[in-house]
């Protein structure tokens, strides 16, 4: 079926990519750790945005990709597309809860304190609260109608999300609040070793969605014959 | 078939007569409410003043608690011999069933509102500052919007294992901006500031989910 026509070109790509991947992986921690220069206020501290700032960007495009692959089950119905909606929101989740760890390691030594109400801060936080709650239902609905329901969830999840944003500026630019990293230009080897580790955080995430995908695809076809079995199996028995 | 209207019709009235021999969902909100604006004042303690501050965010937190209570029994009721199952093979359109149970949560979550309001402004000596009909349209959006998402988020989790919890997992999150909205509006008003942003927001919050909700209404109550 489908998984057959997926498997031979799974085999030749995959290591190539997964080495692809550890390459730009250990170059780009190299970069970071090393080869960026040493940010003139914080220090080493800064070097942790190189982490989190790929980590919310990688973040944004799977839940983008979540919506995406929703709409398209909503209206064609086709288990890849639901698949590829349960794993990009897995993996979303897994890098926003990376930025949402990174970000306190990084602001208790320069803003002096592990959390603040801030717009950003609290619309990420808000985005993952969103996407938990979509694992939650696809953990605990009946396997037959999970997609749907989930693709519904997922569309709704989505279209909070300008609502989040909005509210939340608002909300908090009524207030005063600590003082931000100001704005400035960045140095263009910063930039440079952010994108590099972007790509490298991008092709880690696409390399787990994918075998990610293959697993759920292999996992549903155990069920399915697990289930034909079950059903055959009474008279089998009754030998 | 009759009319989309009058299915809807039909369905919300059979609620309220239901709702009002056997007043379990009322009864369960308002004492549910009433335990929370208690401990509300046990915790805080609040002068005049300050619970003006605070009191926007404890009355919605207690009509949102309270307002799950009445959600969750709301499709349980049709699951009893086989309502939803039946209507699900008739050929009445399943919008028509959604609007009448968010118009009967409306108007239950509304009469709590109207019930336990008097007791807020008793308990927290609250006065407004600013005018009482903003204080009366924001409270018919918020409680809308809580309808809306909840009655739509109730029939989601109707057949999913350990329903009652999945109701405020799935709600909440999703409400924040809603819930950001009514509390900081009610707030402003409560203190005699400007809430036009807050109301704004919530208008449009309203029309977006309920328009979304429309339209998914139907997967989601045929999902096999």
């Amino acid at each position: 079926m489908e998984s057959s026509k997926v498997k031979p070109t799974m085999k030749r790509l995959f290591p190539i990519l997964g080495v692809v991947t550890a390459v730009l992986l250990i170059y780009a921690l190299y970069m970071a750790l090393i080869g960026a220069p040493t940010e003139q206020t914080m220090g080493n501290v800064q070097r942790i945005f190189y982490y989190h700032v790929p980590s919310a960007w990688t973040a944004f495009i799977l839940f983008f990709v979540n919506f995406g692959a929703s709409i398209v089950y909503l209206v064609r119905r086709k288990a890849a597309a639901d698949i590829v909606a349960l794993v990009s929101a897995e993996v979303g989740v897994v890098f926003c809860t990376v930025v949402l760890v990174t970000g306190p390691i990084w602001a208790r030594p320069v803003w002096g304190i592990w959390w603040t109400w801030d717009m950003r801060l609290t619309s990420t936080l808000v985005l993952w609260l969103i996407y938990v709650s979509y694992l939650f239902l696809r953990r605990f609905s009946s396997s037959g109608e999970t997609p749907t329901l989930a693709a519904a969830l997922a569309v709704l999840g989505a279209l909070c999300v300008p609502f989040v944003y909005f509210s939340i500026w608002f909300f908090r630019t009524q207030h005063p609040q600590p003082v931000m990293g100001g704005g400035g230009s960045i140095d263009p080897r910063m930039l440079h070793v952010l994108l590099l580790n972007w790509l490298a955080f991008s092709c880690f995430a696409f390399l787990v969605c994918w075998s990610r995908y293959r697993l759920e695809t292999l996992q549903r076809d155990v069920d399915q014959a697990h289930a034909l079995e079950s059903l055959m199996a009474p008279r089998g028995s009754a030998r | 078939m009759s009319a989309p209207s009058g299915i809807t019709r039909v369905t919300l009235l059979k609620d309220l007569r239901l709702e009002w021999r056997s007043k379990d969902a009322i009864n369960s909100m308002l004492f549910f409410s009433l335990l929370v604006v208690v401990v509300f004042s046990f915790s805080f303690d609040p002068s005049a003043e300050e619970s003006r501050q605070i009191a926007g965010g404890l009355i919605w937190v207690a009509f949102l608690f309270a307002a799950v209570v009445a959600l969750n029994q709301t499709w349980a009721r049709e699951l009893r011999n086989q309502v939803l199952d039946a209507y699900r093979v008739s050929p009445a359109p399943a919008n028509s069933l959604f609007v009448a149970k968010v118009v009967g949560n409306f108007i239950f979550v509304s009469v709590l509102e109207a019930l336990m309001t008097p007791l807020f402004i008793a308990f927290y000596r609250l006065r407004s500052l600013g005018p009482t009909w903003q204080l009366l349209l924001v409270a018919a959006l918020g409680t809308w919007a809580l309808v809306v998402n909840g009655t739509f988020f109730a029939a989601m989790s109707l057949r999913t294992r350990s329903r009652e919890i999945m109701l405020p997992l799935l709600l909440f999150p999703i409400s924040i901006p809603a819930i950001l909205a009514m509390v900081q509006a009610t707030t402003a008003i409560l203190n005699g500031e400007g809430a036009r942003f807050w109301m704004t927001l919530l208008m449009t919050y309203d029309l977006v989910f309920t328009t979304v909700c429309l339209l998914l209404f139907e997967t989601v109550l045929n999902a096999e």
